[in-house]
C-alpha cells in the first residue's frame, strides 16, 4: 500500500545528532573552548559581532563555536539571541575623538600631529604561510607597544581640512535617528539610517560594492583621509540620575574617506566625506562602508547616480546577509505544490503550442 | 478661461543659468502651437513645465479640462498629474524609447493606457490596438513583434499611437522628427498632421525646425535665451518676422 | 486519524509564543491596520526569529501575536502536516507556548500554512496564518519598492494588466499557475502567497480570517471575513484554476490538489491529495496502493 514518505520529525532528529557530531569533530582532539576561540580568532569575532549587531565578544565567540566557523550562520544565531534582550535605551554617541589608538593612519598627509600608528595590522606582512604555527606549545611572543592615551595630540584630519574650509560640513541634524532594529526600513533613506544598515550588513557585499565604485561604477576619487581603530568609552544616561554615567569600554574601527566634489553655483569646490563605522576590528569593512556611504550621497551633491552602488534601495535591500542568507537557502524548501502547478501549465502549453503546428 | 491651457509669469533657473524668464503662452481647443528657437532657448523646459514635469520657480499654468474646471498644474499632486497624463493629456517624447516598454509587445504598449484606465476585454483591447496600428500606417499584423525590432520612424509611430488611444485633448510633442531621417520625417509629419485634423487634437510642439512647424503649426511661438520673442499666426510670423532674431531664424531656413 | 495532541509543558526564560508583550503589540497594531484596509500592506519591525528568513518568520510573528493559551494550532507546508518545516514550525510553538496542536483542520483555531489553503472550508472564528516570501505583487515587473509603493497608492495597475495580456498574445493563456495576482475588495492587488492558482477561489467570501505574513520584506497584510477577492483576468480569457487532471489514488477525490508522486525509474507515477489531513479524512479506495 503506498504510504506518502512519513518521518520527517525521526529524519529531523538524526539531523541534528550527526549536526553535533561533526560539530566536535575528532574527539581525540581537545575542544576548542570559546575563550581561545575569542582571543585567538578574534577578527572571526568581530566580524560575528559587527553582522550580530551585539557587542559582546562571548556571546560571538560561542555563535561560532556553534556555527561550526559558518561566519553568516554566527551572525544569524547573535540576531535570534538579541531578539530576547530587553532594551534598556541608547547610548550617547560615542566620541571617536577620545578613542584610544591602537591603529591611526591618513593616506593624505605624510606627516601629521600624532603621527602614523600603525598598530597589529596585516598590512606589511609577506604573505607566505608560517609553518612554524603549525606546532603547538610555542613560546608566546614578546610583548609589543601600549596604546597612546593622548588623543589630543591626534586630531582629526578631516577636522585639519575643515579649518581651512576645505571639509564640506556634513548636515547636522537633532532629530533622533531611526532604529532599524525595530522599525522596517523606509525609503527615501535618510544617512542615519543607511550608516546604521551598513554597519551590519555584510562584509563582502559591501567590499564588492566600495570595490565597484572604484573600478567606475560610482566614481568618486577617494582618498583615505584617516583610519582609527580603538576603544571608546560607552555611556548612558539614566533618567534616574539626569547625567551620564560610563559602562564600559568597546573597539571600533572608523573610516573617513576624502572625496572630490566640483562645486554648485551656491557651493564652492570643497571636499566631501564617505564615513563608516564598524563595532570591532572591521577595518576592510568600514573602509568599504565609507566608499559606499559617499556613493549613496550623490543625489544630495547633485551627481547622476547610476552604478549600483549608488542605488538606495539596492545596497540596502540586499546588504544583511542574515536576510539574504534566509532567503537564498529558503529554496531548498519543498516547493513541489507550485512546481506540480507549473508543470501542468506547461504541458498545456505544450499542448498548444504542438497543435498550432500540427499539419 | 476658454483657453485649454493658460500660463503665465513662468520663472525657472537652473543656477546661473535662466531657462524660463517670465513666460507666458496660451493654447486653445483643436490648435497646434509650434515652440520654436536654437537649443538653449528654453522650449524644451517651457514644455516640461507645461505638461508638469517640473516645477517652475514662479508663475502659473491653469488647465480646464472637458468638464469646464480648471487644475492649477504647478500645485497640482502627483496623483492629479498622473490622472491627467493617463486620459486627458499625451506625450510624445523625441526618442520613443522613452515612452515604449520595450520588453512588451507592440499591441501590449498600445492597449496599455486603456488596460490602466479599466478595459478587460482581450479581444476588444487587440481590436482598438490593431485600429490604431493602422491609422499611424503600421502593419497590424505586427501587433505580437516587439519594438525592439522595429525601426527608429516606427517606433516613432507606435508611439503616438499608444499616445492617442486615450483620445487625450492635448498632445505634448517634444522634436518628434529629431533623430530620424529626412524622408521618414516628411512621412511622419505627414501622418501627424492627418491625425491632429481628423482628431482635433490641440498640440504643443516643440521644434527648432521651422519647416515642421509651417506644416503643422496654426502659431508659432520664438523663444530665445528663456523669453518668448515673437509670437503669433505661423504665415505672418515667418512670411513677415518682426523680431531680429525671427528674422535670423527665417532666412537661415531660405538659405538652407 | 489523528486527535490534538494535549499541552506539553512550555520551555522555561521565554515568553509565552517566544516574542515580548511589545512587539506582540506592534504586530496587533499592524494586524488591525491590515484587516481595516483589506490587501493593503503595512510595513512592520519584524524581528530575528530563531528560523531564518525565508523560512516563514513572517508566519510565525504574526502566529505568535494572535496566539493565546485555549488555542489549538495546526501547521502545514504543502498541503501536509509531516514535512520537515511544518514539523519544524510545530514543534517551536510546543516549546515556546505549550499550545495544543492538532493535524485536524476542523478542530484547529488557528492554521499557519506554507503555500497551501486547506481542502476543508474555513469557519467563522478559525484564522489563517500565510507565510509569504515577497509580499509585493508587482515586484518581477517594477522592483524599486519606491515605485510599487507609489502606484498601489494610486491604484495605477495597468503594468499587472499587460503582463497577462503579454502572455495571452504570446502563449494562449496566462502564465502564472501559482501566487497569481488578486484584486481584494476592489481596491488593492495583492499577492496570495506562492499558492496554486487552483486554491484562490478559496480566499473570496471566507468564513475564516486570512491573515498574511512577511518577516523578511517586513510586511504584514489581510483579508477579513466574507472580503472579495478576485483573480486578474480578462473578460473574455477569464481565470481558470489548474490542478492534475486525475483523482486521488487513495481516496478517489477528483476535486482536490493532488501531488504527482514517480514511482519507478520508468516514469511510472500516481497522484494524491497534497492536503494530507482531507485525504486521511475521506474513506480509502478499495483498490487503494
Amino acid at each position: 500500500m503506498y504510504v506518502s514518505v512519513k518521518g520527517g520529525e525521526t529524519a529531523i532528529g538524526h539531523a541534528h545528532a550527526w549536526l553535533a557530531e561533526a560539530r566536535r569533530g575528532d574527539t581525540a582532539l581537545a575542544e576548542l573552548s570559546t575563550a581561545q576561540i575569542e582571543q585567538q580568532l578574534s577578527l572571526a569575532v568581530d566580524r560575528v559581532m559587527a553582522e550580530g549587531a551585539c557587542a559582546d565578544r562571548g556571546l560571538a565567540a560561542l555563535a561560532l563555536k556553534q556555527a561550526r566557523g559558518d561566519s553568516t550562520e554566527a551572525a544569524f544565531l547573535l540576531r535570534a539571541y538579541r531578539t530576547t534582550l530587553p532594551r534598556f535605551g541608547y547610548t550617547l554617541p560615542v566620541d571617536t575623538a577620545a578613542m584610544a589608538i591602537h591603529r591611526r593612519i591618513s593616506s593624505t598627509y605624510k606627516d601629521l600631529p600624532g603621527g602614523q600608528v600603525l598598530g597589529p595590522t596585516f598590512d606589511y606582512t609577506h604573505r607566505l604561510l608560517d609553518f612554524a604555527l603549525e606546532a603547538e606549545g610555542l613560546a608566546a611572543p614578546p610583548p609589543a607597544a601600549e596604546a597612546q592615551e593622548e588623543a589630543g595630540r591626534m586630531p582629526a584630519v578631516t577636522a585639519i581640512l575643515a579649518q581651512e574650509g576645505l571639509m564640506a560640513p556634513d548636515l547636522a541634524s537633532d532629530a533622533e535617528p531611526p532604529d532599524i532594529t525595530r522599525e522596517p526600513l523606509a525609503f527615501p533613506a535618510d544617512r542615519a539610517l543607511r550608516l546604521q544598515a551598513m554597519a551590519r550588513g555584510d562584509e563582502g557585499f559591501l567590499l564588492s560594492l566600495g570595490y565597484s565604485t572604484q573600478r567606475g561604477y560610482g566614481n568618486a576619487h577617494p582618498f583615505v583621509g584617516e583610519i582609527r581603530m580603538g576603544e571608546v568609552r560607552v555611556e548612558i544616561e539614566p533618567p534616574e540620575l539626569g547625567f551620564a554615567i560610563d559602562i564600559g569600554d568597546i573597539m571600533v574601527s572608523e573610516c573617513q574617506m576624502v572625496n572630490q566634489f566640483a562645486g554648485t553655483a551656491e557651493a564652492p569646490p570643497q571636499f566631501t566625506r564617505g564615513y563608516g563605522l564598524v563595532v570591532g576590528q572591521n577595518e576592510r569593512k568600514a573602509m568599504a562602508m565609507s566608499l559606499v556611504d559617499r556613493a549613496l550621497r550623490a543625489p544630495e551633491l547633485g551627481e547622476v547616480a547610476t552604478a549600483p552602488a549608488q542605488s538606495p534601495e539596492f545596497v540596502l535591500y540586499h546588504c544583511d546577509n542574515v536576510e539574504s542568507t534566509g532567503f537564498v537557502e529558503h529554496l531548498k524548501l519543498p516547493h513541489y505544490v507550485d512546481f506540480q502547478s507549473e508543470l501542468e501549465k506547461i504541458r498545456a502549453i505544450r499542448a498548444r503550442w504542438f497543435a498550432e503546428r500540427a499539419p | 478661461m476658454s483657453a485649454l491651457l493658460q500660463a503665465e509669469g513662468l520663472d525657472l533657473r537652473f543656477g546661473a543659468v535662466r531657462a524660463l524668464d517670465g513666460v507666458a503662452i496660451s493654447i486653445w481647443p483643436g490648435e497646434v502651437v509650434a515652440i520654436v528657437g536654437e537649443s538653449g532657448s528654453g522650449k524644451s523646459s517651457l514644455l516640461r513645465v507645461l505638461a508638469g514635469m517640473q516645477r517652475a520657480d514662479a508663475g502659473q499654468v491653469l488647465y480646464r479640462d472637458a468638464a469646464g474646471a480648471t487644475h492649477s498644474i504647478l500645485d497640482a499632486s502627483d496623483a492629479a498629474l498622473r490622472r491627467l497624463m493617463r486620459s486627458d493629456w499625451g506625450f510624445v517624447h523625441q526618442n520613443a524609447r522613452d515612452a515604449l516598454r520595450m520588453e512588451v509587445s507592440a499591441g501590449g504598449n498600445v492597449g496599455e493606457r486603456l488596460m490602466a484606465a479599466g478595459e478587460r476585454h482581450y479581444g476588444h483591447i487587440r481590436k482598438v490596438a490593431a485600429h490604431w496600428l493602422e491609422r499611424v500606417e503600421m502593419d497590424p499584423a505586427r501587433m505580437d513583434e516587439s519594438p525592439k525590432n522595429f525601426s527608429g520612424g516606427m517606433q516613432q509611430r507606435l508611439q503616438i499611437a499608444r499616445t492617442l488611444v486615450t483620445n487625450p485633448r492635448l498632445v505634448f510633442m517634444d522634436e518628434p522628427t529629431g533623430g530620424l531621417d529626412v524622408s521618414v520625417q516628411a512621412r511622419l509629419l505627414d501622418l501627424i498632421r492627418g491625425l491632429v485634423a481628423d482628431l482635433g487634437l490641440a498640440v504643443l510642439l516643440v521644434t527648432h525646425d521651422i519647416a515642421a512647424a509651417r506644416l503643422l503649426a496654426h502659431r508659432i511661438v520664438v523663444m530665445r535665451h528663456g523669453r518668448v520673442v515673437e509670437e503669433g499666426l505661423t504665415d505672418r510670423v515667418l512670411d513677415d518676422p518682426q523680431h531680429p532674431y525671427t528674422q535670423l531664424l527665417v532666412s537661415s531656413v531660405l538659405a538652407a | 486519524m489523528s486527535e490534538t495532541t494535549p499541552k506539553p509543558r512550555p520551555l522555561a526564560g521565554y515568553n509565552f509564543g517566544y516574542l515580548d508583550e511589545a512587539t506582540k503589540r506592534m504586530i496587533r497594531r499592524a494586524l488591525l491596520k491590515a484587516v481595516c484596509i483589506p490587501g493593503h500592506q503595512v510595513p512592520f519591525g519584524a524581528r530575528e526569529m530563531p528560523l531564518p528568513y525565508g523560512w516563514g518568520t513572517g508566519g510565525i510573528q504574526v502566529t505568535s501575536a494572535v496566539l493565546g493559551p485555549s488555542d489549538v494550532l495546526k501547521v502545514i507546508d504543502q498541503g501536509a502536516d509531516d514535512t520537515t518545516n511544518a514539523v519544524s514550525i510545530r514543534r517551536f510553538f510546543s516549546r515556546v507556548a505549550g499550545v495544543a496542536t492538532t493535524e485536524r483542520t476542523a478542530e484547529a483555531t488557528i492554521i499557519q500554512t506554507r503555500h497551501r489553503i486547506p481542502e476543508t472550508p474555513l469557519r467563522e472564528g478559525q484564522i489563517l496564518v500565510y507565510q509569504v516570501p515577497m509580499p509585493e505583487p508587482l515586484f518581477k515587473l517594477e522592483p524599486r519598492v519606491a515605485e510599487s509603493t507609489r502606484l498601489h497608492a494610486l491604484a495605477d495597475y495597468g503594468l499587472m494588466q499587460v503582463k497577462l495580456y503579454e502572455d495571452i498574445a504570446r502563449q494562449g493563456e496566462v502564465g502564472t499557475s501559482y501566487n497569481h495576482p488578486v484584486m481584494v475588495n476592489h481596491r488593492y492587488l495583492m499577492s496570495p502567497s506562492p499558492i496554486p492558482a487552483f486554491d484562490n477561489p478559496k480566499m473570496h467570501m471566507n468564513a475564516g480570517l486570512q491573515l498574511f505574513g512577511a518577516g523578511r520584506e517586513k510586511r504584514i497584510y489581510a483579508v477579513p471575513p466574507y472580503t472579495d477577492v478576485r483573480s486578474l483576468d480578462f473578460e473574455d480569457h477569464p481565470f481558470k484554476p489548474v490542478r492534475a487532471p486525475h483523482a486521488c489514488a487513495i481516496c478517489g477525490s477528483a476535486e482536490s490538489y493532488l501531488d504527482e508522486v514517480i514511482t519507478d525509474d520508468a516514469g511510472g507515477r500516481m497522484h494524491v491529495c497534497s492536503d494530507t489531513d482531507y485525504c486521511a479524512s475521506r474513506p480509502p479506495l478499495e483498490d487503494a496502493p
